[in-house]
């Protein structure tokens, strides 16, 4: 027999759901997106302000908790709404295929400010394939001397993969930390060696 | 409150729909429902971190429900022939929305608040105006109702 408090089918309110998500994207009051999506590194939080793409995070870092963490730092208005970030997605599949070198998609930095965000920002003009030392990026961010600075700068970085810290690496040329892993830091650097070279 | 949104969908949204259909009816609790959480998307980031946020959606829902039915009584002309497409696809539990439909309405918004809704009958009374003592009454004439006219399974003690 059912009763009228039987359960609803869950199909009814994913409509509902996807319904919800784009009124409040149409409305405006949809401040944080976010998805995830599955690749070599494992699965990855995608999520993106109105502004642009605002943090990539690793399965590692406790998705539950980076979304916490944007709801208290950017606003509590956070929805699973995968349209928002269906571009970045794409070229990050893309990318991990070997069909892509550089992202083109807006980034939202608000969550990094002052000198990490020079680097942050700096992190763009390593090419693709391409290495820089901490101490070669503490240059270009105007302050030589700030390596150990460069090194937390990168370890913080909002977006990973799509701004590549995974290409600043230790002096003696070996990989050193990375926020989703030495191993994943590897894997990224030796997919772009390979395809560098079969190009 | 600072806890994203989504979390909030996903604990609450089917408490939220069974209130909306309890007083609206499946075919226009999806309104109402979007209505409900559209406007407390809009609310939460100032809502009380202390606040009770199954009763406040459930005191949301109630008043976009209502809404949403008034909304359409005043669209509501008289046709010679009722569409095919007025017949909700809900199937098994046309009879149980029947059932509920002719409650009279105290008892009906009294039963979606405190037994579907959870919402205690102070609260209760509060929405639907009256005192708690009469809130508890309709709530559990409705149920006595629903159990006699349905056979529902729903718990009609208090809780």
């Amino acid at each position: 027999m059912t009763g009228i408090d039987a359960p609803v089918a869950q199909d009814h309110l994913a409509r509902l759901h996807a319904d919800l998500v784009a009124r409040a994207a149409r409305d405006e009051v949809l401040d944080v997106a976010y998805r995830t999506i599955d690749g070599p590194l494992g699965p990855l939080l995608l999520a993106a302000t109105r502004a642009g793409l605002v943090r990539v995070a690793f399965e590692s870092q406790g998705h539950d908790q980076v979304l916490t963490d944007l709801a208290a730092r950017i606003s509590p208005r956070v929805l699973a709404a995968p349209a928002r970030l269906d571009a970045v997605a794409r070229q990050l599949d893309e990318y991990f295929d070997g069909r892509r070198r550089a992202f083109d998609v807006p980034v939202d930095l608000q969550l990094v400010g002052g000198f990490r965000r020079t680097v942050v920002e700096h992190l763009r003009d390593i090419g693709y394939g391409h290495t820089a030392s901490y101490a070669a990026m503490a240059a270009v961010a105007g302050s030589p001397r700030a390596v150990r600075a460069v090194g937390t700068a990168c370890a913080l970085n909002p977006v990973p993969v799509v701004l590549p810290c995974h290409r600043v690496v230790r002096s003696d040329g070996s990989a050193g930390q990375y926020a989703g892993g030495a191993e994943a830091k590897r894997l990224l650097l030796a997919l772009e060696a390979r395809v560098g070279d079969a190009a | 409150m600072d806890e994203p949104f989504e979390q909030v969908v996903q604990r609450h949204g089917a408490t939220v729909l069974r209130v909306c259909r309890a007083v609206l009816g499946p075919a226009d609790a999806d309104d109402a429902w979007s209505e409900t959480f559209l406007s407390a998307l809009r609310a939460w980031p100032s809502l009380d971190p202390a606040a009770n946020v199954q009763a406040w959606l459930v005191t949301i829902a109630h008043r976009k429900s209502i809404d949403v039915l008034r909304a359409a009584q005043r669209r509501a002309v008289p046709v010679a022939e009722l569409p095919d497409a007025a017949v909700t696809p809900v199937g098994r539990d046309l009879d149980l929305w029947s059932a509920l439909a002719r409650l009279p309405d105290k008892q009906r918004h009294a039963v979606a608040l405190h037994h579907l809704g959870g919402l205690p009958y102070d609260e209760v009374a509060a929405a639907l105006g009256g005192t708690a003592a009469a809130a508890r009454r309709a709530g559990a004439d409705g149920i006595a109702t629903l159990r006699r006219t349905y056979g529902t399974t729903i718990d009609g003690g208090d809780r």
